[in-house]
């Protein structure tokens, strides 16, 4: 992975000499193992601090609406599906990125390590594969494909759908995995257990919305949860009001949603939020054949009306 | 103070016994990690633990609570009159509290509790409260208590302090409620004699704290300097103003006030409130003064590490119990921040 950052340093180097952008968005050693810090670098003279490992799970396309720089960001596969998403969504014009594009093989899921280990982990490194974490007189080495967020684990578009400089080869996509396994369960419950299942999933969300300001969808001015005039939802942690957030935000980022993960990585009480949203995605994919941020040249099937739009559902 | 031995094999018949006098809350495993909640007859606090996700702070200080109910309904004689609602100030201890986050619950007292303002419901629960705080013999990499104000067997806070020894406990009683608390569990086996092993064992916690802030120079900085300082867009920027560092604290205090409306009925509610939200300090005419995120991620900080500092003159409105550095989903960490603060000097680059 060193190599990697190696290449990263050096098109940020060039590009800020050059005077190509104003500024390089990636990513800083974190103060802590398994999780590094966004940042920005805009002094040539100080790219060495850049890093990139497989904790750079953070979605760097949230870092871009309404800047007005001219910006090198570093992309992953889901975050290039993102800057697509904001750029068919004016939220960035294309002229003003230069995309570093990073061929991804997973982000890995802290917590998931930290509970397989069980114990404190003081330094993490990683080579061919395999996590090696230390902590207080052990050293234990995991299999990185068993720790990573549920997202890349089922990640088909781990390669940046658009960039201006690739830093390696392409990875190899992963084909034999089923993205809606859990979708399908949930399906398959009658309803009462739809419910219950739902229930549980938000029992104890603290309405911090970390999974709605992580997610580079939610960039409206001001959020429905947070108008007054009207007031659409309560503040409380009542479950009504917590349920009503969740279920439209979801629907907010119907055909948007990119499956990056960024949203259940911020949850700090570890709610799989991606559970409503995985849904929609489902549906786009099967009503539309849309897989959100692929191309700037497709409008995303909510804004758009086609004669043959399916329309099965609201018969 | 005085301190006695509790073998573990009486602990449980102990806390059972305290059932019957106070609601008990304590720690127990919710999921992948542990949080405070309420116990159940005969449930125990499962104290091997080092730090709840979320501060026990809610045990005084629920996130959101009815203060009053009223009703609009204009045949009824007392429409639109606010009315409290009646609140449980029935006794209730906390077992297995971290000695920093009742240090915490004292550091939040001074908003609450002061010449100035008493808050009743704040109040009249920690009146309520027993803390039987659990030493950390094992702190964690994350932990900066020490240099907090605090510390792994700090017992200045709590009303019974308990040192786990393996087979038994070797506890504090430190006050008056403390010593009414073990009472009524019955332990009352004398531990003076090993009084010096807890002395021990907190040397070696203590030695054991790798995590250090420096806060010495904070006072002396000139706020408006400080204020201006050249790091904030750089520390600011991988912020989401999620509001996970604030909700998890066990020191912040802010609180937001809703009235909520069914129909004729309506109750006035408060809430936690975030300083990392664009709403805490938005005007009713559409102005924000503390417009971007900047601003806001400069006030938790400058809060915490400066204007408190000054005011109280008592320390930093931190306890260093590390949730905010650990969940912070975009690391960014207080300690890396008051260092910066800490060093800074007009017109020196420092980040
Ligand atoms: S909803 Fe979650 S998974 Fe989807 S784009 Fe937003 S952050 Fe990513
Ligand atoms: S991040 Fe988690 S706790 Fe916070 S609002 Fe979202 S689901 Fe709830
Ligand atoms: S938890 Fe981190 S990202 Fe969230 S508001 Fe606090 S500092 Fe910002
Ligand atoms: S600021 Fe962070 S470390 Fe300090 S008391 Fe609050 S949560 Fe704990
Ligand atoms: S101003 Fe911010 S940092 Fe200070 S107590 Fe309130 S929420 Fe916490």
């Amino acid at each position: 992975m060193s190599e990697y950052a190696e290449k990263i340093r050096g098109i940020a180097k060039k590009l800020l000499d050059d005077g190509t952008v104003d500024m390089v968005i990636g990513f800083r050693k974190g103060t802590m193992p398994l999780i590094n810090e966004p940042c920005f670098v805009k002094d040539a003279a100080k790219v060495d601090a850049l890093v990139w490992d497989s904790s750079c799970g953070v979605n760097l396309a949230n870092y871009l609406p309404k800047r007005k720089e001219k910006i090198g960001v570093v992309a992953k596969g889901c975050d290039s599906r993102n800057i697509v998403t904001h750029i068919v969504e004016n939220q960035i014009t294309r002229e003003q990125l230069y995309i570093i594009g990073v061929p991804c093989t997973g982000m890995v899921d802290r917590r998931k390590i930290r509970l397989a280990v069980g114990k404190e982990i003081l330094s993490v490194s990683e080579a061919d594969g395999k996590i090696t974490v230390t902590g207080d007189g052990y050293e234990e080495v995991l299999d990185k494909q068993e720790m990573l967020q549920d997202n890349c684990a089922i990640c088909i578009h781990r390669n940046p759908v658009i960039s201006d400089e690739v830093i390696a080869d392409p990875v190899e996509e992963q084909t034999d995995v089923d993205r809606y396994a859990d979708v399908k369960a949930v399906e398959a419950m009658d309803p009462e257990a739809r419910w219950n299942h739902f229930e549980q999933l938000l029992d104890g969300c603290i309405r911090c919305y970390a999974c709605r300001n992580a997610c580079p969808l939610c960039y409206c001015p001001t959020c429905f949860v947070d108008e007054s005039q009207p007031q659409w939802v309560g503040k409380s942690v009542d479950k009504t009001d917590t349920r009503t957030f969740h279920f439209l935000r979801a629907y907010h980022c119907a055909g948007r949603c990119t499956d990056c993960g960024a949203c259940e990585r911020a949850c700090p009480v570890g709610i799989p939020v991606r559970q409503f949203t995985k849904k929609l995605e489902k549906d786009c994919k099967e009503l539309f054949d849309w897989e959100a941020g692929m191309s700037l040249d497709v409008r995303p099937p909510l804004d758009t009306y086609r004669p043959e739009d399916p329309d099965e559902f609201i018969k | 103070m005085r301190v006695i031995k509790i073998d573990k094999k009486d602990w449980e018949s102990g806390v059972e016994k305290l059932s019957g006098d106070y609601s008990l809350y304590g720690p127990v495993k919710q999921g992948a990690f542990h949080n405070f909640a309420p116990l159940e007859k005969g449930q125990m606090p499962d104290l091997d633990y080092v730090n709840t996700r979320l501060s026990p702070k809610s045990v005084v200080y629920p996130q959101c609570e009815t203060m009053f109910e009223y009703t609009l309904d204009e045949n009824q004689p007392d429409h639109h009159v606010n009315k409290e609602i009646p609140k449980d100030y029935s006794p209730r201890a906390i077992l297995g509290i971290r000695p920093c986050d009742v240090k915490a619950i004292d550091l939040v007292n001074i908003n609450f509790d002061n010449p100035q303002y008493q808050d009743p419901w704040w109040v009249q629960r920690r009146a309520a409260l027993t803390t039987v705080a659990l030493a950390c013999n094992n702190p964690c990499s994350t932990c900066f208590c020490t240099t907090a104000g605090t510390g792994p067997f700090d017992d200045s806070s709590a009303d019974v302090l308990l040192a786990d020894m393996g087979d038994y406990y070797l506890a504090k009683v430190m006050t008056e409620k403390g010593e009414a608390l073990v009472g009524k569990a019955g332990f009352d086996q004398d531990g003076s004699a090993e009084a010096g092993a807890i002395d021990d064992a907190a040397k070696a916690a203590e030695a054991k704290i790798t995590s250090k802030i420096e806060t010495g120079k904070l006072g002396d900085k000139v706020t408006t300097e400080l204020y201006d300082a050249d790091f904030w867009e750089d520390i600011a920027f991988a912020c989401i103003n999620c509001g996970t560092c604030t909700y998890l604290c066990p020191t912040c205090w802010c609180f937001d006030i809703q009235d909520e409306v069914q129909g004729s009925d309506g109750c006035r509610m408060r809430n936690w409130d975030t300083c990392m939200s664009a709403l805490f300090t938005l005007h009713g005419t559409g102005h924000n003064p503390r417009p971007n995120k900047t601003a806001r991620v400069r006030q938790r900080f400058m809060h915490k590490l400066k204007y408190y500092v000054d005011k109280y003159e008592n320390g930093i409105a931190c306890v260093g119990c590390g949730r905010c550095v650990q969940q912070c989903p975009v690391n960014i960490d207080i300690r890396r921040v008051c260092d910066l603060m800490n060093r800074f000097e007009p017109g020196k680059e420092c980040a």
